[in-house]
C-alpha cells in the first residue's frame, strides 16, 4: 500500500461552482482516513479527482512515489468500492474477484495465484465456488473487497458504500471494514456524510465544509474538541451544546448563572460560545446547579437523553437509564468533567487552549 | 383510561398478499401510541384501515368505543400527516394551514383564532406569510402538521413524518413532537421503521411483523422484556447480541459456559443467550460470568466505544467507556450481568421465563 498526497487541490466546475478550495491532505500508508461532511462539501469531488474521475483544474495528487495528473482511473493503481454488494450473482465467489484480472487479459497462472492469495488474505477459501446470494452480507462485503484486491492496489477509495444499507447491516459492515482494513494494513479513503460512521471507522477525520477542510484530526480529538462551530454541530448525536458564556473567576459563566469549568487560554471578561457535550452535564431533583424543566425524555434503553429548559438555553442531557425525571419536573442542571472548548462568537473558531 | 382506537380481528389482503392477518390494537385515548416495524409490516395499512382510507377484509374499527368500520373517512374525524408535506406551492403557510377550514366554510375569526393557536403552538408565527418553495424541510412539516392540528381532529394519524428530514433535524422535531403531544393531550398513532423514535416518543409501542403485532407495551417494557427473538434484535440499538447455545444446568456455547441464572429449561436445551452491548463489559470483576474473546473491531463513537468481540467465531458488541483502548487481535474478558440477560428458544424463538 501507498501514502496519498494531495497538494492545493483546486476544482471548479463549468458553471463557476468552486467544489473544492486549494485542498492540502496528507494520507499515511496503512491509514483508514475519512472525509466527512454535508453533501456539497466537496468530499466525493476530493475523491473523486483522487481517483482519475475527475480532473482538477489545479494543485496536484500523488499516490506512492508517482504524480498521478493526467493519467486514467486504470493507470492509477487504485481501487474503488462504490456499493460493497455490486458482485455479479451468476458468478462464484472466484469468478467474480477474477474478474478485474480477467477483464485485463491477465495469464492465467497469475489469476489464479492473486485469487489464492485474496482469499487467503479475507478467510474466503471455503466459499470459492458458491454464488454471491448463498453467503452472508459480511461475507459479501470480503468477496468485493477482495475484487479489488486481486489488482494490488496502492489504495482503496470508498464513496459512501454502506448508504443504502438498513440499520442493522450497516453496523456489522462498519466493524467488517475496520477489521479488514486493519488486518490488511490498507491505506484507504473513505468518504461518508455520516458523523457515527466516520468516528467508529477514521484513524483521522477530515471534516469538510464548502470545499475547505474544517479540521483534521484523530475521532476522539475532533469528538473532544471541534476546531469550529460547524465541527461542533456536525459530530455527536445529540449535538454539543452551544451556550453563551463569560469568562469570570476561573469559570464559564452564562445566562442564569450556570458555571463550567474554564478552559484555558482565554482572559477574564471574554464572550465566548461553549460547547458542552450531552454527557457533560448532569440534572438532580435537588442539589447544585442552576433550575432547569424537564421539556421532553428520550429513553433509549441504554441510556435516557433529557431535554432541558434552563435560563441559557434549551441542552439535551445524557443519563444513564435508571434516571427517572418526568417531563415538566423542576430539577438541578449541573456541568461535570472537562473544561468545555470555548468558540469566538464572531469568528465561530475555537479560541480555548 | 377510555379506548379511543380499538382495531379487532383486522384481515387485509392485496391479491395474494396477506398485509394483516387478524391484527388487534387498543390504543388509550390521549396517549402517544406507535406502530413499529420494517417496511412491509403492515403499519401503513393498518393506519389506513384506521383512517377508512382502505377497507378490511374482517375486522372492525371502533373510535371512542363506537364502530366506525363503514364510516367514510370524513365521519371518522381523524386527521393523517404524511413524511411527504403536500403542501399547496401558491399558497401561504397561513393558507395551506387553514385550508381544512375554509373548505368547512367556518367563519373568518374563527379560522383566525384557530391559525393563532397553532401557529403558538408549533412557534410558526414568523413563517406564516412564506411561501413553502421560501421554506425548508423541517419547517414545511411544521406546517403540514399545523394543517392536521387546526382541524382539531379527533385523534392523529401520523404515517414516518420525520423520514425526509436529515438527523439533526429529526432530533429536534422528536423533541417537537412530544412537547406538543403534551400540550394538546391528543390521541397520537404514529407509524414508524426507526425504533430510536419509538423508545424515545412513545408512551406504548405495538411492534409489528409480516401483518400480526408480536409485542405491545411500554418502549421499557420491550426493551428488557422482548418476548421472542425477532422483537428483542429489532428494538436497542446496538442490537441485542444472540450466542448460539445449550442451555441446562449451565449454559454453554462454543468455546464459552456460563451458570443458568435460573431459566426454565429442562434436558439440554438448544436457545440462542441474548446479551445486550451494554450489559457486557470489559471490566471483569467475576470470572465465573464473563467470557472469553479476541478484539475484533475497536469503533469511537465520541460518548461511548463499540467493541467488537469474536467468541467462539460469533460476535459480539461491548459498549464500553469513551477512552477504552483495545487492538484487534488482543484476547479479552467479557462480564456478563447475569441478571439482564435474556434466553430464547432455538426453534420458536419464543423467550424462556425465568423460575
Amino acid at each position: 500500500m501507498a501514502e496519498v498526497h494531495v497538494r492545493k487541490l483546486h476544482k471548479a466546475f463549468p458553471d463557476g461552482t468552486v467544489a473544492v478550495e486549494e485542498l492540502d491532505l496528507e494520507i499515511k500508508d496503512g491509514e483508514l482516513f475519512v472525509m466527512l461532511g454535508p453533501s456539497g462539501c466537496g468530499k466525493t469531488t476530493t475523491l473523486r479527482c483522487i481517483a482519475g474521475l475527475e480532473e482538477e483544474t489545479s494543485g496536484q495528487i500523488q499516490i506512492g512515489d508517482e504524480v498521478v495528473s493526467g493519467l486514467r482511473p486504470s493507470e492509477r493503481d487504485i481501487a474503488m468500492v462504490f456499493q460493497f454488494y455490486a458482485l455479479y450473482p451468476h458468478l462464484t465467489v472466484r469468478e467474480n474477484m477474477a474478474f478485474p484480472l480477467r477483464a485485463a487479459k491477465r495469464p492465467e497462472a497469475e489469476i489464479n495465484e492473486r485469487v489464492a492469495e485474496a482469499a487467503r488474505m479475507l478467510q474466503l477459501e471455503p466459499y470459492l465456488t458458491r454464488t454471491p446470494s448463498k453467503l452472508s452480507g459480511g461475507e459479501q462485503q470480503r468477496v468485493a473487497l477482495g475484487r479489488a484486491m486481486v489488482r494490488h492496489p496502492k489504495a482503496f477509495l470508498m464513496d459512501e458504500p454502506l448508504t443504502n444499507l438498513d440499520a442493522e447491516l450497516r453496523a456489522d459492515m462498519r466493524a467488517e471494514v475496520k477489521h479488514l482494513q486493519q488486518r490488511l494494513n490498507a491505506t484507504m479513503i473513505y468518504v461518508t456524510h455520516d458523523q457515527t460512521e466516520a468516528m467508529a471507522l477514521g484513524d483521522r477525520i477530515a471534516i469538510m465544509n464548502k470545499g475547505n477542510l474544517e479540521q483534521l484530526g484523530a475521532p476522539m480529538e475532533v469528538y473532544n474538541r471541534p476546531a469550529s462551530l460547524f465541527a461542533a454541530r456536525f459530530i455527536g448525536s445529540p449535538p454539543m451544546n452551544l451556550i453563551e458564556a463569560e469568562v469570570t473567576n476561573g469559570h464559564l459563566t452564562a445566562a442564569g448563572g450556570l458555571q463550567m469549568t474554564a478552559p484555558e487560554g482565554l482572559s477574564r471578561g471574554q464572550k465566548v460560545i461553549a460547547g458542552v457535550r450531552p454527557e457533560n452535564f448532569t440534572i438532580s431533583a435537588t442539589g447544585d446547579g442552576v433550575q432547569g424543566r424537564i421539556v421532553s425524555r428520550e429513553a433509549l434503553g441504554d441510556e435516557t437523553i433529557f431535554v432541558v429548559e434552563c435560563q441559557a438555553g434549551l441542552f439535551h442531557v445524557r443519563m444513564p437509564a435508571t434516571a427517572r425525571f418526568d417531563e415538566e419536573q423542576v430539577v438541578a442542571v449541573r456541568h461535570v468533567g472537562v473544561a468545555p472548548p470555548a468558540y469566538d462568537p464572531t469568528t465561530e473558531k475555537v479560541v480555548s487552549a | 383510561m377510555s379506548r379511543a382506537i380499538v382495531a379487532e380481528g383486522i384481515s387485509k389482503s392485496f391479491g395474494d398478499v396477506e398485509a394483516l392477518k387478524q391484527l388487534e390494537l387498543d390504543v388509550p385515548e390521549g396517549s402517544f401510541f406507535v406502530l413499529l416495524g420494517p417496511s412491509g409490516a403492515g403499519k401503513t395499512t393498518t393506519l389506513r384501515v384506521i383512517a377508512g382510507l382502505e377497507k378490511p377484509d374482517t375486522g372492525s374499527v371502533y373510535l371512542d368505543g363506537i364502530d366506525a368500520t363503514k364510516a367514510t373517512p370524513a365521519e371518522r374525524d381523524l386527521a393523517m400527516v404524511f413524511q411527504s408535506y403536500a403542501l399547496y406551492p401558491k399558497q401561504t403557510a397561513a393558507e395551506n394551514i387553514t385550508s381544512p377550514l375554509r373548505a368547512r366554510k367556518m367563519s373568518k375569526s374563527d379560522i383566525d383564532e384557530r391559525l393563532k393557536r397553532v401557529a403558538e403552538l408549533l412557534h410558526i408565527e414568523e413563517l406564516l406569510n412564506r411561501y413553502p418553495a421560501q421554506m425548508s424541510g423541517g419547517q414545511m412539516q411544521r406546517i403540514a402538521l399545523g394543517r392536521a392540528l387546526v382541524r382539531e381532529p379527533r385523534a392523529f394519524l401520523m404515517d414516518e413524518p420525520l423520514t425526509n428530514l436529515d438527523l439533526k433535524l429529526r432530533v429536534e422535531m422528536r423533541t417537537e413532537l412530544t412537547r406538543i403531544h403534551r400540550s394538546l393531550g391528543s390521541t397520537f398513532l404514529y407509524v414508524t421503521n426507526d425504533q430510536v423514535e419509538a423508545m424515545s416518543m412513545a408512551d406504548q409501542v405495538a411492534v409489528l411483523r409480516e401483518g400480526t403485532v408480536q409485542q405491545v407495551g411500554s418502549p421499557t417494557e420491550i426493551y428488557d422484556g422482548p418476548v421472542n427473538r425477532w422483537v428483542a434484535t429489532f428494538m436497542g440499538s446496538p442490537r441485542m447480541n444472540m450466542l448460539e447455545c445449550t442451555a441446562n444446568g449451565r449454559i454453554e456455547g462454543e468455546g464459552w459456559s456460563l451458570p443458568n441464572p435460573g431459566f426454565k429449561v429442562s434436558g439440554d436445551h438448544r436457545a440462542l443467550f441474548g446479551v445486550r452491548s451494554e450489559d457486557l463489559s470489559l471490566d471483569v470483576r467475576d470470572e465465573a460470568t464473563s467470557l472469553s474473546g479476541t478484539v475484533y473491531a475497536v469503533e469511537p463513537l465520541g460518548d461511548r466505544t463499540l467493541v467488537d468481540v469474536e467468541i467462539g467465531g460469533q460476535r459480539v458488541v461491548i459498549k464500553a467507556p469513551p477512552t477504552a483502548t483495545y487492538t484487534v487481535g488482543e484476547p479479552v474478558r467479557a462480564a456478563v450481568d447475569m441478571e439482564r440477560v435474556h434466553l430464547f428458544d432455538a426453534e420458536s424463538e419464543q423467550a424462556i421465563a425465568r423460575r
